[in-house]
């Protein structure tokens, strides 16, 4: 049925955007430190329930409360980089590897502590509804979660062409002691990188919130797939963590449609099996 | 390497080693009998876990107390036949995976040394824990997991007082056929969607022998993944399908994104027959009025205290705990403790084989239980309850409504599904 097609490939794009803007916080943090940031879905787990909490208690609507998710989560960020991870980032290669997993399961868990495992949702946020556009049905929070996951990646992707700071950034990741020789503070560009990374998958809760149910354990599965996707684009690669996050949002919803909802997960997962088979380096990676 | 002192790590690798031990420590005191508990305390399906560890402690309470309530032991503080010991409950976290299962099953008797187990929600995770007990010899009472295939091992250790999916599955074609019967609504066609673990795809065979005993078309059948972030391909393939009745047994998390997805996607068959995740206390506070109308199988509902004043009573001592109305979950977990509890009372002793003995002669009546069953007895080969029977119960202005069977209805059943579009 074509209508129904249409309707699959527009909720490919819906969803495979905002695994977009969640793979590229995780592969900012990764090209520039090389450290797999296992606590990402945690964070993206926090910055939904902080969209959650402004919206309760304060009544503060998720599409206003964005910049403050991505405040909150800069700054959880910056703390985990200065007082966790940099402390290993010279010590040897498992230790860097275990400490953002420690991560996760502390924030899990003080997810479950503070806020029971209970699941929320927000009921009534301002953009509701469902438009349909000829067969199609396309959930308006979805669209605008889509929309504005894209507009942030391109904005990521200009900061770090055109600004300085952002200029400073690639070059670390190019080559981290030539940075050094000329001047970048590293140290700062560490910080820096993992609280704008974090600041990202903020942003994404926030959107996500919107229209996903919010509990401690919401970020697994994202996680999980941020993986496949910066590792299918091309580790620390921006536009190939986009193209990927893109792809994947393709490859599971029509791997559901045309084969078995059972495996689209393992569809997504032997993408990245293949993946790393054929070109270890990924699909944009250098 | 700068990051831990030694002493950090002696200060943190001390405090771990030993929190069993304190935990364990203040409960040692007095005359007490060992029961160990297996349930997904924490992880994804911790909301369940805590729903149905406040059940198994409600049911201490009641059996350590001095309560006037019908049901077994209630009258007596603690085992009256063992000089009044008291049951205590030691907890184990399976966080809702089959290793996790086997290993505390395990642990509960080599290190806590409890005399029977109890548990553990999912059916998986009972699978691999039954089996362990079944090993070291330690009766398993389950009450709260469903796939028929626990009670087809022909496990001597092994007992269940819950109905399994397989009568519950037929419960659901029974009141199809009812429906056709007595208010004249035809159903043809019905899609089979289940989660892809030992629950679910054992409902989904179920349904699969029932379709055919009952004679109706099945135009979709769909297995998932429970913990699916999307669920739009699986809505997409059956809006293709278009069935009449949807047969859908799910977790929590898939029921709310799935009870989203069909409303967004604008899924509208006549109706919606499903199981286990939409009666979860946690889901119709996430998904609200959008749960209206979905049909479930159940034990238990409040509902049902109009025929059984029992229930009325040990809901109110639930309120005063706990500050809530007791879930199915809380009700199915709650009536192993008296069924082990009546055991070793029976047997006199703690001894795990008089014990098992002591549950081959189960025989609690039905006014004692906590649901319309004409008791609690097990079949001499299976061990599974011979008496366990299910009910459905429909969701009407965000309650929980029994609906069928017809006689025990507390509300006429909402057929056929009102379309999203025509709800506000």
């Amino acid at each position: 049925m074509a209508d129904q097609l249409m309707q699959q490939l527009v909720n490919s794009l819906l969803i495979g955007s905002v695994y977009a803007l969640v793979a590229i916080g995780l592969t900012l943090i990764w090209g520039v430190m090389n450290i797999i940031n296992f606590a990402h879905g945690d964070f993206l787990m926090v910055g939904m329930f902080v969209a959650f909490w402004f919206y309760t208690l304060f009544g503060v609507d998720p599409i206003f409360s964005i910049p403050i998710c991505a405040a909150v989560l800069f700054l959880l960020g910056l703390v985990i980089y200065r007082y966790i991870v940099s402390k290993v980032m010279t010590g040897p290669i498992l230790a860097q590897l275990v400490v953002t997993f420690g991560v996760s399961i502390f924030l899990a868990n003080l997810a479950v502590m503070l806020w029971t495992p209970d699941f929320r949702l927000i009921d009534k946020p301002l953009l509701s509804g469902t438009w349909t556009l000829g067969a199609v049905q396309l959930s308006v929070p979805k669209f605008a979660a889509s929309v504005g996951s894209v507009l942030v990646s391109a904005a990521v992707f200009l900061f770090l062409r055109k600004t300085k700071t952002g200029k400073a950034i690639l070059a670390v990741e190019m080559n981290r002691e030539s940075a050094l020789l000329v001047g970048i503070n590293t140290e700062r560009i560490n910080s820096l990188s993992f609280g704008l990374g974090s600041a990202l998958v903020g942003i994404a809760g926030a959107f996500l919130s919107m229209y996903y149910y919010i509990y401690p354990q919401v970020g697994g599965l994202f996680g999980l797939i941020s993986f496949c996707i910066v590792a299918f684009g091309g580790f620390g690669s921006i536009e190939g963590a986009f193209i990927a996050g893109i792809l994947i949002g393709f490859v599971q919803t029509l791997g559901g449609y045309f084969f078995d909802p059972a495996y689209k997960y393992a569809i997504v997962f032997m993408v990245y099996l293949i993946t790393v088979w054929i070109r270890p380096q990924g699909l944009l990676g250098g | 390497m700068r990051s831990m002192t030694r002493r950090e790590i002696l200060i943190g690798g001390t405090t771990l080693a030993m929190s069993p031990w304190l935990v364990s420590r203040a409960f040692a005191q007095g005359k007490t009998i060992k029961i160990g508990a297996l349930y997904p305390l924490t992880g994804n399906l911790a909301s369940t876990g805590l729903d149905c560890k406040r059940g198994v402690e409600m049911a201490v309470d009641i059996i350590n107390g001095k309560y006037d309530l019908n049901l077994p032991l209630a009258k007596t503080e603690g085992l009256p036949n063992l000089g009044g010991a008291k049951i205590e409950i030691v907890w184990a976290d399976t966080k809702g995976e089959p290793k996790n299962g086997q290993a505390e099953a395990e642990r509960l008797v080599t290190q806590d040394k409890v005399v029977a187990e109890i548990g553990a929600y999912q059916s998986a995770v009972t699978k691999t824990a039954s089996q362990a007990t079944e090993r070291m010899k330690i009766p398993f009472v389950c009450s709260d997991s469903s796939s028929p295939t626990l009670t087809e091992r022909d496990f001597k250790y092994f007992f269940r007082v819950s109905p399994h999916d397989g009568s519950f599955a037929r419960d659901q074609f029974s009141f199809l056929k009812d429906l056709e019967k007595v208010k004249k609504q035809k159903v043809e066609t019905v899609a089979l969607l289940y989660e892809n673990t030992e629950f679910g795809s054992n409902v989904g065979k179920e349904e699969q022998k029932y379709t055919q005993e009952f004679g109706y078309k099945v135009v979709a059948d769909i297995s998932y993944a429970a913990n699916a972030t999307d669920v739009t391909s699986e809505v997409g393939r059956l809006i293709k399908a278009n069935p009449d009745v949807l047969m859908h047994a799910s977790y929590i998390t898939d029921a709310i994104l799935f009870t989203k997805t069909f409303k967004e996607m604008g899924f509208n068959p006549k109706g919606f027959v499903t199981m286990a995740g939409y009666i979860e206390p946690g889901y119709l506070p996430a998904v609200k009025a959008d749960g209206d109308y979905m049909i479930i199988r159940s034990t238990f509902a409040l509902d049902l205290a109009k025929t059984k004043p029992l229930i009325a009573k040990v809901n109110e001592l639930y309120k005063k705990k706990y500050g809530m109305d007791m879930s199915e979950n809380a009700s199915r977990s709650f009536t192993a403790p008296f069924v082990v509890a009546d055991a070793i009372n029976r047997a006199k002793t703690t001894d795990p084989e008089a014990i098992v003995k002591a549950l081959q002669g189960t025989n609690i009546p039905g006014d004692q239980v906590l649901y319309p069953w004409r008791g609690i007895k097990f079949d001499p080969k299976s061990q599974q309850n011979i008496y366990a029977t299910g009910t459905l119960v429909q969701i009407q202005d965000e309650q929980y409504v029994t609906v069928w069977p017809f006689e025990a209805a507390a509300k006429d059943v909402v057929w056929p599904f009102p379309a999203w579009r025509s709800r506000k």
